[in-house]
């Protein structure tokens, strides 16, 4: 069992370093490579031609007229410290954006995330328990309605409703221009006040699908035998809700929580880039239109390690809250 | 148990159907082409349909669905007019003028002209993505799960590599990359990675199929691995992969609006997503007159993926086998222990 555990950790490293490596290709797939353009602005910019190969180097952490595997040893072995260079666009370290950026995305994702799943798996049971009433039709049309609708034009429309026409919430930002950045009460007010649009409209649209799914899974477990026997036994109907029903329903949507966490990131791309939030999306997406590969290649990054982690999470706890499931799973060959 | 190898070949090519063999090795002769054309209809177009037209989502789904296909061929036949600017007054709001029933944009463009002449690629890169991710999921799960072992993890590891790259992101790169105009092939960049995840959960379902007893059979009679898989496995997994892949279809809808509504995407023609792009960054947010030209492409949008659902949710009954010989009226004797198993497909 302890195997398990080594190798699923010891994978981790791989695909992150597998994903390393993607980065540094994916830099020279890019028109025109990661140097001609930046030569030419760095010469426009009025760096002596003597310099502008230096300049390069501490840019991207790479040398560009050395081999390519020296380049990428290089590459590599910076990334492993944690130094990204420096972005060109913003003339910035790499880290430094992306440690004031994360905090937001997370938040932002997390909490739509968590809603998300608490305000499915509500009604999902509930109309579990009624199947087949009117409620229970009424809300199955919703769902497929929610989830029809992206949560982009959700945001656009709510940006166009409460911001601009009513001018209830702000328009754009994470926190005001006016605040103080710091941990204080106005400011976490502020940052609430900017981040209600952004989880509103990345929770909106999820919960459609996440009832379904709670409303499917209750209903399999409901005709269940132990169900049935926890009826006859004459166990209170709230025990078996939440002890019988609920526990079997929710868990094979665990892992989809965790891994749900991770494909949201990626999402921020466009959500932040609406609403104009500084997060992680926002900068990969300035990055990717100012040709800023090193702020680009970070932001790609961190949000894969993010998605691993939370993989690699699923996968071992997973095991840990259904005993039915033994980690590892078959591996008899046919 | 009899079957020789020789008429293995013809049963694999001929027919969908699954009591065939013993047909085709004792009185092949008295089939004529004509028969077993005829029982093919029957077999995979009459009753599929019977049980999909029972459901209200499908039919609602179809609809939705065939609607768009007639405005694609609006758009192809040339029946309504292109889209160019100033061609009508600025501005006009819906239904303003019938002439242009859906309002024209800030330039005196058709909105109606905008959303239909761009219905045929979207709804051409729509279905090339949802192939694309279900066909390699599918392969790659099956096999993994069927054959077990170092085939399986070296094929779940790659899937799980894969799964690790975010898809916007990396789509993005790729766009800018390569450029790519063909409808055909951007809905395949867009779902790129997307049979990963799908691959990973279908391979874990072909971990118990494989376990069941008609599997063993087949493999005991020494059966080929692609048959077992192709006419064992595969028939256990379609309602999950036609739900999957109007979910994968549906996810093309989603993110190539969206970068095309950030303006990611190259295009040569307004689409949907740049219609709405041009409207958000064209001061449609600020006035209550141009709201129309931000709702109409919405409106495009949510409907394709509407009419895509609910056919994903009937369709998920056609391929559930037992649904499927009770509502074509072929066996009775099924429908009283099967009460719980339809209840159950109706909701996924």
């Amino acid at each position: 069992m302890s195997n398990y555990y080594v190798r699923r950790t010891a994978r981790v490293f791989v695909t992150i370093f597998a994903v390393a490596t993607l980065t540094f290709g994916l830099i020279r797939l890019l028109p025109g490579g990661p140097f001609t353009q930046l030569r030419a602005q760095l010469l426009r910019q009025g760096v002596p031609a003597s310099e502008v190969d230096a300049r390069i180097a501490n840019l991207q952490n790479i040398n560009p007229d050395a081999p390519l595997w020296q380049q990428y040893l290089e590459y590599m072995g910076s990334v492993a410290q944690g130094n990204f260079g420096e972005s060109i666009s913003l003339g910035e370290p790499v880290v430094r954006i992306i440690a004031e950026a994360v905090p937001w995305t997370v938040f932002v994702v997390l909490v739509s995330t968590i809603l998300m799943f608490a305000i499915g798996i509500f009604l999902g049971s509930l109309q579990a328990y009624w199947e087949g009433s009117r409620f229970d039709k009424a809300f199955s049309g919703l769902s497929i309605a929610l989830m029809s609708i992206p949560f982009y034009v959700v945001a656009v429309i709510s940006l166009y409703v409460f911001a601009y026409q009513w001018g209830w919430l702000p328009t754009a930002g994470t926190v005001g221009a006016s605040v103080e950045k710091e941990l204080s009460i106005p400011f976490l007010l502020s940052a609430l006040e900017h981040s209600i649009l952004p989880i509103f409209s990345y929770t909106l649209g999820g919960i459609g699908g996440q009832a379904l799914a709670m409303r499917g899974n209750s209903i399999q477990v409901l005709g269940n035998d132990y169900v049935r026997v926890a009826r006859l036994r004459g166990l209170a109907d709230h025990r078996i809700a939440t002890r019988y029903v609920a526990r079997n329903a929710i868990l094979p949507m665990y892992t989809g929580f965790l891994l749900l966490l991770g494909f949201r990131l990626s999402g921020t791309v466009i959500l932040e880039q609406i609403f104009s939030y500084t997060g992680l999306g926002y900068y990969m997406f300035a990055a990717l239109k100012a040709n800023d590969y090193p702020l680009m290649m970070a932001t790609f990054l961190v949000i894969t390690v993010a998605l691993i982690v939370g993989v690699y999470i699923a996968d071992l706890t997973y095991s840990k809250i259904d005993p039915r499931i033994s980690a590892g799973g078959s591996d008899e060959a046919y | 148990m009899k079957r020789t190898e020789g008429s293995e070949p013809s049963t694999l090519v001929t027919d969908g159907g699954s009591v065939d063999w013993r047909g085709s090795s004792s009185s092949s002769v008295t089939v004529t082409r004509e028969e077993r054309l005829r029982e093919m209809y029957e077999e995979n177009f009459v009753k599929p349909m019977i049980v999909a037209w029972s459901d209200s989502r499908t039919r609602l789904g179809l609809l939705i669905i065939g609607f768009y296909f007639l405005i694609a061929l609006v758009a192809i036949l040339g029946l309504w007019r292109e889209p160019s600017t100033s061609q009508a007054p600025r501005y006009l709001m819906l239904f303003e003028n019938m002439t242009y029933p859906l309002g024209t944009t800030a330039s005196g463009t058709d909105l109606a002209a905008l959303i239909i002449h761009s219905t045929p690629d979207i709804l051409l890169m729509v279905a090339s993505g949802g192939l694309w991710a279900t066909g390699i999921a599918v392969l790659v799960g099956t096999v993994a799960g069927y054959k077990g072992g170092t085939v399986g993890r070296v094929l779940m590891s790659i899937s799980d590599f894969v799964m690790a790259i975010p898809g916007l992101p990396l789509v993005m790169i790729l766009a800018i990359t390569f450029n790519p105009k063909n409808p055909i092939l951007l809905g395949i960049i867009i779902n790129i990675n997307y049979w990963a995840g799908l691959g990973r959960s279908i391979h874990s379902q072909v971990l118990t199929i494989r376990e069941n007893n008609y599997v063993e059979a087949s493999r005991t009679m020494g059966v080929s691995t692609p048959r077992i898989i192709l006419k064992d496995v595969i028939p256990n997994l379609m309602p999950y992969v036609t739900v999957n892949f109007v979910f994968a279809a549906r996810y093309v809808v989603f993110a190539s609006i969206g970068l095309f509504f950030l303006g990611v995407l190259p295009y040569s023609d307004q689409n949907w997503g740049v219609t709405l792009n041009f409207a958000y960054s064209g001061g449609a947010l600020f006035s209550w007159s141009a709201a129309h030209w931000l709702l109409v492409p919405m409106v495009a949008i949510i409907g394709l993926s509407i009419g895509l659902i609910l056919l994903g949710q009937g369709m998920d009954r056609v391929f559930n086998p037992r649904v499927r010989t009770r509502l074509a009226g072929e066996s009775e004797s099924t429908a009283v222990t099967d009460e719980k198993d339809t209840g159950m497909t109706e909701v996924l």
